[in-house]
């Protein structure tokens, strides 16, 4: 029992309804040279998984699997890390049950 | 949209707004309330436990068809260290009483339903609309809402900020400052399908009783958080959740967490062959007291979760939003009623009311707990929830060692781990923080 495989968490995110407003993201990471601290922190905070490093050191954000928990606002809005909306009205995540 | 003015517009369709745009509507105010969400609930997350009475008090019939899933005869608290829990449970039988105090809901479901009364009250609820910005007249008053649907204004004589804890309108607006990641918890939830027997066998219940589970312990590794496990009729709704600065400490990923949790040797029974059909994680405001922002202004009052008014302590946040957007909407109505403005000093009405109230009244009693637990946190979630399984498991195991000396060892682990001042320290702080 005690080695069970981690599930992934795109099967976790598969499970979700999403409406995703396409070319219109609603997050957007601030162009780095190097991330900072919490930029960096949310490659691995982010519940959805959307912020990943690329091969050159910075981070980018996918938000199609954003659950719009506001965890990277609440990191990363003050020091213009990150620029966080809603997405339009009707888009985005759509709970089931919540 | 036209240019028609509303008597209020009511920001959110979660559970302040609704009791808010409620309370107003049914009172014979014109009411206009938005929501980003497809349909009320479809942004929302919770546990989710609902307390009977701050809804008797919007609805008092609630029970005739509110979706409901089942009322709790049993609470239990667990403080686990890896392989163990030591618990302590709670089940009444007083609890199958004819008008039961607490219930399990499925929040989706809930608010839909909620926003149907407004809706039969003569509110009007615009889905699938994100409020963008306030709209103020030059003397500082809110007058209105900015909308994405085709940049419309829509007026109104004050605006309900039932924006929920990840508000934007109000930080936006200065009104209120963005929550800090040490007052808000991040919780991941899943969603486990179980047939409504085979929950009803394995923690005891019939009918449609209902039983949860609060967990602590060295679940959170070392992050001040808290682990859920609650039976809905047929499923159970299972997460855990921890303040966001201890996440960027410890950059501990929540769904590995959440999957720790699950595979638990306590909890992988309780949930084994489940189906799961949904992930969601939202923000709790776990500030307490010291967090409430500005209540009221010109032309504008904040609710809810938006305001920081959540008993993290007790795992309280819907009952208070709730009871704080019931008690705005009845003090606008009454400024109304008297045909007043709707400024700050006629606004205050609103935060007279919520100081008189439950809702101030226990975060005020509270107000040192959640920095103690959050200053503490490695000791009251992973030292003492060790200390306590190996205490707990000295006492029952019997191998032959005589008992004076492993209550000898007992005593001297509690010691080694937190020393004999350490003890005394956090027990004083906790009893004063609670009283
Ligand atoms: C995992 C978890 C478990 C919990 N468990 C419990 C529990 O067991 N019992 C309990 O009492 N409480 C619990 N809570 C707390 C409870 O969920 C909240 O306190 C409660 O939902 C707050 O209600 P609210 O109306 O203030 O905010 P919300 O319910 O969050 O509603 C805010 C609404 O506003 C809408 N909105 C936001 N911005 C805009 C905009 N710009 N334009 C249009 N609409 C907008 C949102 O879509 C949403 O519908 C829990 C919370 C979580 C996350
Ligand atoms: S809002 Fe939450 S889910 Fe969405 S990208 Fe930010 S941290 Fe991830």
């Amino acid at each position: 029992m005690k080695t069970a495989i981690a599930e992934r968490i795109e099967d976790k995110l598969y499970q979700n309804r999403y409406l995703v407003d396409a070319g219109r993201p609603h997050i957007t990471v601030r162009p780095h040279r190097s991330p900072s601290l919490n930029l960096l922190a949310l490659t691995r905070v982010c519940p959805a998984k959307c912020y990943e490093l690329n091969e050159t050191g910075q981070v980018e954000v996918t938000a199609d699997g954003c659950m719009e928990c506001g965890t990277c606002r609440v990191l990363c809005e003050a020091n213009g890390d990150v620029e966080w909306s809603y997405p339009r009205g009707g888009f985005g995540v759509l709970f089931k049950f919540g | 949209m036209t240019k028609e003015k509303f008597d209020a517009i009511v920001v959110g369709a979660g559970m302040s707004g609704n009791a808010a745009a409620y309370a107003m509507a049914s009172r014979g105010l014109k009411v206009l309330q938005l929501e980003r969400g497809e349909y009320p609930g479809s942004k929302n997350v919770q546990g989710a436990i609902m307390y009977a009475n701050m809804l008797e008090a919007i609805i008092p019939d609630f029970r005739n068809d509110a979706p409901l899933e089942r009322h709790l005869v049993e609470q239990r608290f667990w403080i686990m260290d890896d392989t163990s829990h030591t618990g302590m449970h709670y089940r009444s039988d007083d609890f199958n009483e004819v008008t039961p105090n607490r219930y399990t809901i499925i929040r989706a479901q809930f608010d839909k339903w909620l926003s149907r009364k407004v809706c039969e009250a003569g509110g009007t609820v615009l889905c699938e609309t994100t409020a963008t910005g306030l709209e103020w007249d030059s003397a500082g008053k809110a007058i209105g809402v900015r909308t994405d649907r085709a940049g419309d204004v829509v007026l109104a004589d004050v605006v309900v900020l039932a924006e929920g804890v990840n508000g934007l309108l109000g930080t936006r607006a200065g009104l209120r400052e963005m929550p800090k990641s040490k007052n808000v918890a991040l919780a991941v939830k899943e969603l486990h399908f179980l047939p409504e027997e085979v929950i009803a066998e394995r923690f005891g219940l019939t009918g449609d009783e209902g039983c949860v589970i609060e967990a602590g312990g060295t679940i959170s590794r070392g992050m001040a958080g808290l682990g859920f496990l609650y039976t809905n009729k047929e499923s159970i709704s299972l997460g855990i959740g921890c303040l966001i600065s201890n996440f960027a400490e410890t950059m501990e990923r929540p769904y590995a967490l959440l999957d720790a949790f699950k595979r638990h040797p306590s909890i992988q029974p309780l949930i084994a062959g489940s189906e799961v059909k949904e992930y969601a994680a939202h923000l709790i405001p776990e500030g307490g007291f010291n967090a409430i922002p500005r209540l009221c202004g010109n032309g504008w009052v904040v609710v809810g979760d938006a305001a920081q008014l959540n008993n993290a302590v007790h795992r309280e946040g819907s009952n208070l939003a709730m009871a704080s957007g019931r008690m705005a909407g009845e003090a606008i109505s009454i400024i109304k009623s008297r045909g007043g403005v709707m400024d700050k000093a006629s606004l205050s009405l609103y935060k007279t009311m919520l100081d008189k109230s439950f809702v101030v009244e226990d975060l005020s009693k509270q107000k040192d707990m959640p920095s103690l637990l959050h200053t503490n946190s490695p000791n009251f979630f992973t030292t003492y929830p060790q200390l306590i399984s190996h205490a707990a498991q000295n006492f029952v195991r019997v191998d032959g060692t005589p008992k004076i000396e492993r209550e000898i060892a007992t005593t001297a682990a509690f010691l080694r781990a937190r020393s004999r001042w350490g003890l005394v320290s956090d027990a004083v702080r906790l009893a004063s923080a609670w009283r």
